[in-house]
Order: C-alpha cells, then structure tokens, then sequence
C-alpha cells in the first residue's frame, strides 16, 4: 500500500503549529452580538417573576429573552446529536420556567460588548419559587419530586422511559440461565462499583456564531462533531423549518465527545433568528465545566462467576446511571457498560444485564469517548482482577483462558460475530512490554514506597450497527487534483487527512493530491457525524467505495478520449492507458480538462455507507505504578498498551490517539471528579479545581499495535478513537490494589483514600 | 469578574500609600488571585515602576523586593545554596514557568493564602517583612495579621546557622498543596517546622531538639487542621505527622552526610 | 488611557480600558494564535513573551504592558514552523488549540535551556496543559527536534 498505514503528517498540521486563524473565534466578524447567558443559582425551581426592564436600558444591549419568550406548552427537543428518531427524550425548552440543574439557562442577553452585557445580567431580577431538588441519584427513581413533571415531555424511541417515575431509560437483557450458571459456580465475585461524572475538559471551551446569509437562512458556525444532528436540534428548538438551517464547522479545539451535544448552538442561534444580526457565544470556562455534558456517573453492580480454573462462566451487570436533568445520551450510553464489556469473556455460557437511567437536579450528562463501555469495562474488569487475585492466577494467565475469539459468536453482543480479533496477541504484547512477570504484582521500595502493576483489557464499537451512515463525495478537478468532500467531522483526531489517505490509496495519487472540505450541512454529503468511533469505519469504507467509483467514471471518460470500449482501458492513477496497448494513454489532467469541454461524464461521485456489524477494536493496557503509603500519593511511572484497531490507517494518529486517551483515563481514576454541595452546586467550576493531568503528573506511555484484519471495514481498518480510554481504570486501580492490598470500589481513588487506608489497617 | 476604573503606575511608595488608603483601590502583584475576585476596583496600584524587582544578597542576609517574581526567587543561586534548595522546592509545583514569570512575593506575602507554598517556606525562617508604614515586622507577627491598608516593600531574610527542607503534598503536580511543611534545623539542634494549607494559612511550631518521630507525634497532636474538597481535616493531621518526620530524616541525613 | 508598546517587533499605539487583559489586546491586533482556555491562569494557552519572558497574557492588563515588548507566535513564525514540524511528524499538534502557547513556552525554554532533559521539558512545561495528546508525542517531538538542533549545530 501507498498511503494507507503510513504515518502521514496531518494535512493542517502546519497550520495549527505555527497558530493561524483557523477557529472560530478566529474567523468571524469582531463586531457581532456578544450572547451571554443568565444562569439559575438553584437545582430545581420555577422562575416566579423576571423582571429585564432596567437591564435592557444598559447602553449597547440589543435584546433580553426569557421564558416568556418561548411558547411553553410547544414540542420540546434534544440537544443530543443522535440519528432521528433520537434515543434521547425530547425534554427541553429553549428557555423553560422550570429550572432543573444550577447552571439551567434563565434568561439569554446580546449586546454589543461583554461590559454591557455583564452589566446587564446583573441588573435583571428573577425571584424562583424553590422546589426541593433530587440529588442523590440512588433515590431519583420513584422519587415523589419529579424532575420532568410536564406533559409535553416525550419519548421517540421505545426505551423504557418514563418522566414520572424520574426514568429516561430501562432496559433488559440477557441470554442463557444466569442465575442457575452462577449458582453452580466455584467462586463469584460480586461487587457494587461507583464511576463519577468526568469532564471532556477540550481546551477550546463550546462556541457558536450565527448570522443571517443572503437568502435570510440562519447560517450556524459551531464547534460542532454533528453538523447535520446539529441542525436538526436547532431547528427544533426555535420551532423553524430545517431548511432555513445551515451548520458548518470549522477548525475544533477538541471535543471527545463533548461536542456530540449541542451544548450553545440554540442561544446565539435564537438571538440571531429574533434579531436578524449576527452573534456569537463563547462559553467561559466555568460553564463548560458546570453546565454543559460530562460523562454519565454510574453505579454497576456486578455478580461475575467461575470455575476454580478460571474460565469465566456467567455475569450479571445491574447499571444504574445518572443522566442529570436532560436526558442526552442517557439512554443510549447505558448499553455499553454492558454491551461493550461482557462479550470479552467468550466462554460465558449466560449473561444479563439490566439497567436503570434516572434523571436528576444535577447537570445533564452527555457523550464522552468511551461511552458508558468506560464505566462497564471497569467494573467488570476490576471484578476480573479480583477473581484472578482469589483463585491466585496471574491476571494475564486468566484472561488468556477467556478471551474472546475471531470467529466467535457473542451473545452480549446483539449476537454478531467477532469478524476479527487480535486481543490474545495485545496480551502476549503487553506482558513483554511491562516486563509483567518480573514485576507482578509488587515490590517493596523501601522509604514507604511500593511499586505494583495491574492491567486491564478493553473492547469498543466501530460505528453504531444498523444506523450510522457515512458519506463521502469526490470530485476531479482542473490538472487532476481531487476534492474530497465529507460530512464527518475532524476534531483534532486527523480524519480529513486519513480519509484522504484511503482516498489516495484508492486513486494512486499522492495524498496532496486531495483536498478535504467538511463540514457543512450544505454542501457535505450526509453523514451522522463524528461520534461513536464510526469516521474511520463507516465514513472510511463509503470514502474507499467512493474512489472506486470516481475511479469507474475516470475510465469511462478515458476510454471516451481513447476510442476505445471502457471495459478495455485501465488507469494507474497518473494515466488512463488501452490494456491491450499502454503507450496509447490519456493523461489524467487531460481527462480532468476533458471533463470541463463539452462533455457529459461527471467526474463526481458520492458514495454511502452503512454497517450491519460495528466490530470491535480491542486493546491491553497495564501500570507500573509507584504509591507512597504513608501519604498516598500514586505516581504512574509507566503505561504500555497494545491496541488492535485493525489496519491503522495512519499509525502517527494511531499512537497518539492511544497516548491521549490514556491519560485522560489516567486522570478519571486518580484525580477527575465532579461533586456537588449540599444545594446541587458542581465545585470543581474551573481547571484550577478540575485537575486535568499535567505533564508532570505522568511517567512514560508506550502504545504498540498488533493488527487484525477487518474485512468490513477500508483496507481492514477498525476504530480506534474511544477503545484507549477504558485500561487505565481497571489497570490502575489493582496495581494500587496489589501496592497496599485495599481494593477501591469507588473512582478518583485520591491519595487521601489510600493514605488512609493504609493508617486503619496499621492501626488494626 | 474584575474591573478597574483606573490603572496607575506610581512614583512613589507615598504615592502608592496615599492611593490605598481608599477602600476601593488596591495594589496589584501578580495579579493572579485579584483577577479571579468579583471585585469593583477603584484604582488599581502598580509598583513594577519603584525598582523593588531585585533580589540583593549580603553577609548577613537577603533582601527581597515585594514585586520580585516567584520565578526569579527560585532561580536565584545565592537562596538556592543558602537554602539548601528549599526554595525551588517550594516553588517549582506552583502551575508552570508562565505564573511563576507573574506571581510577585509581595503579592503571595500579602495575601497569605492558607494554600501559600511561598509562606510557608518564608515562616520557617528568620523573615521579616518590611511595611512602608509600620515599619519592620517579623514575618510571624504579620502572617497573623488581619489585612490592612499598608504596603509590603520587601522580605527581609536574615542569614542563620540552619538547614531548610520543604516537602508537600498535592493531589496532583501542579495543583495547590493539601499539605506543607517547611522545617529549619537550628544551630543548638532544635526545630521549626511551619505547617500550612491546613488549609488554613501556615502556622509556626518550635521544638527543643528530639527524635522525629517524637516531633512528628508532637506537632501532629498540636496542629489544628479543617477540611475543604482536597482533602479531611483527618487526612492533613496524618499528613502533618508524615512530612514532619520526614523532613526531619531528610535534615538529620543531611547532616550525617556533611560529617563524613 | 493611552499605551504603546512593541507588538512582534512593530510599534502600537492603541487607547484602552485600564482592566483590559493583554490577551485580548493582542488579539485584536491580530494575533488570533493567542487563544483563551481557563479564566484561572492553569492551561498556559495565551502565553507570549513580554521582554522575551513568557508570561501568561490573561493574567496581565495591557496597560502593565505599556512600554514593554510583547511577542507572540506571529512574531516567531520561522522558529514556529521548525519547530512544529516536528511535532507534527508525530501527528502530536491533533486539534492545535493548546499548540501556540505550548510553542511559545518552548521556545522560551530552548532558549533559557538549550538541550534540556525530559525531566526539564516536563517541568518547564507543566503549565500548558494539552487535553488530546497525552504528552508523549509532544515530547518525542521535542527530543528529536533537539537532536537535529544539535546535528545541525555540530555540522556548521
């Protein structure tokens, strides 16, 4: 192969290092609307009276909107950028009377200038009528105080919802006699785990800008993953036809999943549709952190059971997660933890898994790479690491027995075939790696110091099966250079250029030979959007069919030029020459130019894509971790991981998409929190109190490849966006397991947690 | 949010105390916390023109300036070698090279933070702390202080027969501190240790010369802590007894190795 | 109140409110590199250099800046590109965002440091926080691009 599977600098990359204007901010008028919004300072309460008379009077400010201004008995929406019929309810207003969460907009201010604006927040007067709020999602269920009193709240898809039983989704399944397979068990291990809400923490905090183009459409320029989703929402919250929407994005600032939410489009989209004048909102960085859509917290309850030999018989996962006071993605996520984790264990002879999703008064919750599978590998794999610790086996030894094998049908999986796997050669790798057999599980530094180790393994989607549509348009242009046109969305993640390598591998052309445009609701090619770990998979494979395509029309054009019959001519990506005689050839510029004079062979084609099957990529990770015992500091001296995401496209993107990854799942187990007081305030409301890791907070990653082929996907390619994510949990926290013998049901396991329990047990 | 109806480079300190002495107006070090404040200011006070931007080392000991970056105190040879790199220590956790090129002495001195490595470092040492009005005051008087319209000129560090180490505790790197403690080995053989981000602001302790366990358990029993998000009021007590015995080790190893 | 300082090497002049922060100052003249990622002075996205000091331009007014000389990546686009074409060989700028002030802060250290360890790297670096790479690209492109520094240097 040419360019597929070679580590190709991005095709922005120098643009982003040497810091050209290329976001938002960046590139949008200076003297538009500044929107900012008035933000209620309780978890649940109804806006009594709002009084904006004197803050409109502030010089500069252009409008005040409040929930009078929004019809409240009209449809509401989701902010979810989901396919339609989302799964998410439709539980939103614009500006609804009944604030939910502290952080629920009260009221949206456009002015001309932030002063103004400031000034003008201040002087509006709500007094609330406080209602008593559900803060503990354990007793949201049934709750007598309901967080979605109102009747127009609804539910598009059959999953188990229910607002006046404070339900956003239940669900159940299983396969086999769960209950009968673990009663016949040797040991079963059964736990209750607590992940917390985490923050995607993107350093460019959510941004829109919106004005009015020349045929009085509402153009959105949003950091956006899902333009067309993104329209959908929008249109739907102010109540107007699609087809005066328009949404495009262009550099993002990161997203991970962040950006799957429409999280600001709707408040300078409003501003702008009601005033005709353009505006922009930039969420401060308070607002990202406190009203905007961290991951799901999660409560699993796994019963997890085997023979004394170690194969692993049957699991029973109860999942119980906190969607906050919007129901985006809430639904939906919950499925992973079980979906996403239990098919590892391919000896299983049965499996259930039930799940309750709950509303609350906290934040909504939203989409965060991983997905749920986060949560759900780490309590399974945790329950894993502590059967491998009672039946006295090394955890590597154990996995061995049980993984999941290509060619294996699994039944947690909606019963789809692992088509291709690698995840018993990570295992190998990542043992060698780590230098596992010489270090498991502890050693004894002296000075109160001890250094364990402790893996985990970790399996994700490619795309949601059945669902997910990707598209790619290409088109040849003058002297031959090609545009590539998609409607997926390159947060950071380097999609435009790996889309573009399997273009090229496709076309023969070098890969500077393409040119990449997306996204843009008008004139992309409809795609679901960057999410789900589908670009790669599904917007890859309709791009390869796509080349394949423009190629067919290249030769037909040729063939044309030549007088030959198109079945006799072929095309090495530089000339269409005659099989029979190559020196009677075509040059592709020729072709192109061709294609411009008098001619009727459109040298354009659009291709669509959509998966039966979202394989699996898989991936091994393991810690070296060193702890302080006396005051429970954790460094994490080294990480090796090995990932099958089958062909990586390019291997650079690759390796640093593991890298990320990690880390972020290294800061979710040791500091990343959300807690909120007594009154539902979130406190970590900055990255001064939201401890992202720093570079100093980390010793060395290393990330291997070991690729299986997967036949569905472009050049045997999977996923690999959110699979690296979910080792750290598990991995880390046995290693501390096996530094100090405390097990931690619960995550961040901060230094306190281990300090502490070190000084009872001396104690005792 | 922060705004400032009017910027003012002084000339003078008098300029500068006359200016203070309204309620609304305030002097700006780094600027860092004030930034974060919801605060109306009048005039906002800058000294970066008066020269107090210099470390200046005697015999007998340091004097440094209020609007000395933190930067510039860790990379200064003669506090490094005179503190045996208490210094650096003290400082290289405080966010990044960035801060450290804005946040002033004179700032972290002034506002004595519960969290302030820079106080807790300066209070285990014989430090004082030169006002413009009131004159020179040993810095274990003024961190007891309430806050007051006088202008903090410059440290005042004497030189003393002693050891310094600084050890902390974060929950992360770059995070403010659960926990410090700044310990001086004395000449005759006894302590000081300064424990702060209890969180409370950092408190003084002085002990006779004894074994570190001993001295750990002591100042463990005697330190009044709280709890805030980083951590328990039970937690920081553990931890004051750790890092008092530890920096205790650490002086006596020093000391071991200087004799052989 | 008026100020006038040196921006990238080029006197300005401009009329501005006495809390008006830097970074917001040098954006509007242009310097869009500057990006604003906290209001807590803790991810070191606007760093620039005032007096060849990188500094946090969100933690500074502008009028403290009068008279000094600010740079910003604008100014330093030739050091930026060889630079940052090594860490784009590692595909580590991934969204960019955190790139120019992590750039600037590099630079500074080269030139205070100019072989550092990794360990001067990490510590140097420790305020400009990065959310997509982890970290270890941007320092594997950080020692190969010493590594050719030091060739080029031998060579010459």
């Amino acid at each position: 192969m040419n360019t597929v599977n070679k580590p190709f600098r991005k095709k922005d990359a120098m643009q982003l290092v040497t810091g050209q204007p290329v976001y938002m901010d960046d590139v949008i008028p200076s003297d538009c609307l500044i929107v900012k919004l008035l933000r209620s300072p309780h978890a649940n309460a109804m806006v009594r009276t709002i009084n904006t008379a004197v803050a409109k009077k502030v010089p500069g400010i252009e409008a005040i909107f409040t929930w009078e201004d929004v019809p409240q008995d009209a449809r509401r929406y989701t902010q979810a950028g989901q396919t339609y019929p989302e799964a998410s309810p439709y539980d939103r207003l614009l500006i609804d009377r009944h604030v939910r969460f502290v952080g629920d907009v009260v009221a949206i201010v456009a002015g001309k200038d932030e002063k103004c604006v400031d000034k003008a927040l201040k002087l509006i007067r709500v007094e609330y009528d406080v209602l008593e709020a559900v803060l503990d999602f354990h007793t949201a269920k049934d709750n007598p105080i309901l967080v979605h009193p109102e009747d127009n709240w609804e539910s598009l898809s059959p999953v188990g919802a229910d607002n006046k039983r404070n339900l956003c989704a239940h669900d159940e399944c299983g396969s086999g006699d769960i209950d009968a397979v673990l009663a016949g068990c040797d040991v079963v291990i059964d736990h209750v785990y607590h992940t917390k809400a985490c923050q995607q923490a993107m350093m460019e905090t959510f941004r829109t800008y919106c004005s009015i183009d020349t045929y009085g459409r509402l153009n959105v320029l949003s950091s956006t993953q899902i333009v067309f989703h993104a329209r959908r929402n929008i249109a739907n919250a102010l109540h107007i036809p699609k087809s005066m929407v328009r949404v495009s994005k262009p550099r993002i600032g990161g997203g991970f999943g962040a950006k799957q939410t429409a999280v600001s489009e709707v408040y300078p989209a409003f501003v702008t549709w009601k005033t005709k004048k353009p505006s922009k909102i930039i969420f401060s960085r308070t607002e990202s952190q406190t009203a905007s859509s961290p991951r799901h917290e999660m409560e699993l309850h796994v019963r997890l059971g085997a023979t004394k030999d170690g194969i692993v018989k049957g699991i029973d996962l109860y999942t119980l997660s906190n969607t906050g006071a919007y129901g985006e993605h809430g639904p939906t996520t919950v499925g992973l933890t079980g979906h996403k984790s239990i098919p590892l264990y391919g000896k299983a002879e049965a499996f259930r898994f039930v799940s309750d999703v709950v509303y609350t008064n906290h934040m909504s919750a939203g989409a965060y790479r991983g997905y749920g599978a986060t949560q759900g590998l780490f309590a399974v794999e945790s329950a894993v690491n502590e059967l491998a610790q009672k039946l006295n086996m090394d955890p590597i030894e154990l996995r061995l027995k049980n993984t999941v094998q290509e060619g294996d049908v699994m039944p947690a999986y909606y019963g789809a075939v692992n088509t291709s796997c690698a995840l018993d050669r990570c295992l190998v790798k990542v043992r060698e790696m780590i230098d596992w057999d010489n270090k498991y599980p502890a050693r004894d530094m002296g000075n109160g110091k001890i250094r364990a180790v402790g893996m985990g393994m970790a399996m994700q989607g490619s795309g949601i099966s059945g669902m997910d549509v990707g598209s790619a348009t290409l088109k040849l242009n003058d002297e031959g250079f090609y545009t590539l046109m998609i409607g997926a969305a390159d947060m950071g993640t380097g999609c435009d250029t790996t889309l573009a390598q399997i273009a090229a591998e496709v076309l023969d052309c070098p890969l500077d030979n393409i040119t990449v445009f997306g996204a843009d609701t008008d004139s992309s090619p409809y795609d679901s959007g960057s999410y789900a770990s589908s670009t790669t998979y599904v917007t890859g494979k309709a791009t390869e069919k796509c080349a394949m395509k423009l190629r067919e029309q290249i030769c037909k054009l040729g063939a044309e030029l030549l007088g030959c019959p198109e079945g006799n001519v072929e095309f090495d990506g530089k000339e269409v020459f005659e099989s029979a005689a190559p020196t009677h050839k075509t040059s592709l510029s020729d072709i192109a130019a061709a294609s411009q004079f008098g001619h009727m062979v459109p040298l354009e084609a659009t291709e669509t894509h959509t998966s039966p099957l979202s394989p699996p990529p898989f991936m091994v990770g393991a810690a070296e971790v060193e702890v302080d015992t006396e005051t429970g500091e954790v460094q994490v001296l080294e990480f090796d991981s090995c990932v099958d995401c089958g062909t990586p496209i390019n291997p650079n993107l690759v390796r640093v998409q593991a890298e990320g990854g990690i880390l972020q799942g290294i800061g979710m187990t040791l500091t990343e929190n959300i807690t909120y007081d007594k009154n539902g305030y979130p406190e970590e409301n900055s990255l001064f109190q939201y401890k992202i890791p720093a570079r100093t907070d980390i010793g060395r990653i290393h990330v291997e490849v070991e690729s299986s082929y997967e036949p569905n996907g472009p050049f045997g390619a999977k996923s690999i966006g959110e699979v690296v994510i979910n080792t750290p949990l598990p991995a880390i926290s046995d290693a501390i397991y096996n530094a100090i013998g405390t097990r931690f049901y619960e995550l961040p396991i901060t230094p306190e947690k281990i300090a502490m329990a070190v000084a009872k047990r001396n104690e005792e | 949010m922060m705004t400032i109806r009017e910027y003012k480079r002084v000339e003078s300190l008098e300029e500068a105390w006359q200016l203070n002495q309204k309620k609304q107006n305030r002097i700006i070090g780094g600027m860092i916390w004030l930034k974060m404040e919801t605060i109306n200011v009048g005039t906002a006070i800058d000294l970066s023109g008066l020269g107090l931007d210099t470390i200046e080392e005697t015999t007998d000991g340091f004097s440094i300036g209020a609007m000395v970056t933190l930067r510039q105190l860790e990379q200064h040879p003669g506090l490094e070698r005179y503190t045996q790199g208490a210094v650096r220590e003290a400082l290289r956790h405080i966010v990044g090279v960035q801060l450290r090129n804005l946040a002033t002495v004179g700032g972290s001195i002034y506002s004595r933070f519960g969290f302030s490595d820079v106080l807790t470092l300066f209070l285990a040492m014989d430090c004082s702390v030169e006002l413009y009005k009131g004159g020179i005051v040993p810095l274990r008087e003024y961190a007891q202080r309430s806050y007051d319209r006088d202008i903090v000129v410059r440290l005042i560090l004497k030189k003393e027969p002693a050891q310094y180490c600084y050890q902390s505790v974060r929950n992360s790197q770059t995070d403010i501190p659960v926990l410090t403690c700044a310990a001086a080995r004395l000449a005759e053989g006894g302590y000081r240790f300064a424990i702060g981000a209890r969180p409370l602001k950092a408190v003084l302790f002085e002990m006779p010369a004894a074994p570190a366990e001993q001295l750990a358990e002591q100042v463990q029993q005697q330190v009044i802590t709280g709890s805030n998000m980083r951590g328990s009021a039970e937690y920081r007590r553990h931890l004051a007894g750790v890092l008092v015995r530890r920096t205790v080790h650490e002086l006596e190893n020093r000391e071991v190795q200087e004799e052989k | 109140m008026q100020i006038s300082l040196m921006l990238n090497g080029v006197r300005i002049t401009d009329e501005v409110a006495p809390d008006m922060l830097l970074i917001d100052l040098v954006r509007a003249h242009g310097c869009k590199s500057v990006k604003r990622g906290c209001e807590t002075s803790n991810c070191g996205l606007c760093t620039v250099f005032m007096d060849d000091k990188p500094v946090l331009s969100c933690s500074i007014l502008a009028a403290r800046a009068d008279g000094h000389a600010i740079t910003t990546l604008e100014g330093l686009q030739e050091e930026a590109a060889e630079f940052g074409a090594f860490i784009a060989d590692q595909g580590a700028e991934q969204c960019g965002f955190c790139n120019p002030g992590f750039i600037m802060n590099a630079l500074a250290l080269f030139r205070e440091e100019p072989y550092p360890t990794p360990e001067q790297v990490k510590e140097y670096l420790a305020g400009n926080l990065c959310r997509c790479s982890g970290y270890e690209g941007q320092l594997r492109g950080i020692m190969n691009f010493l590594e050719w520094k030091k060739q080029k240097e031998a060579a010459e």
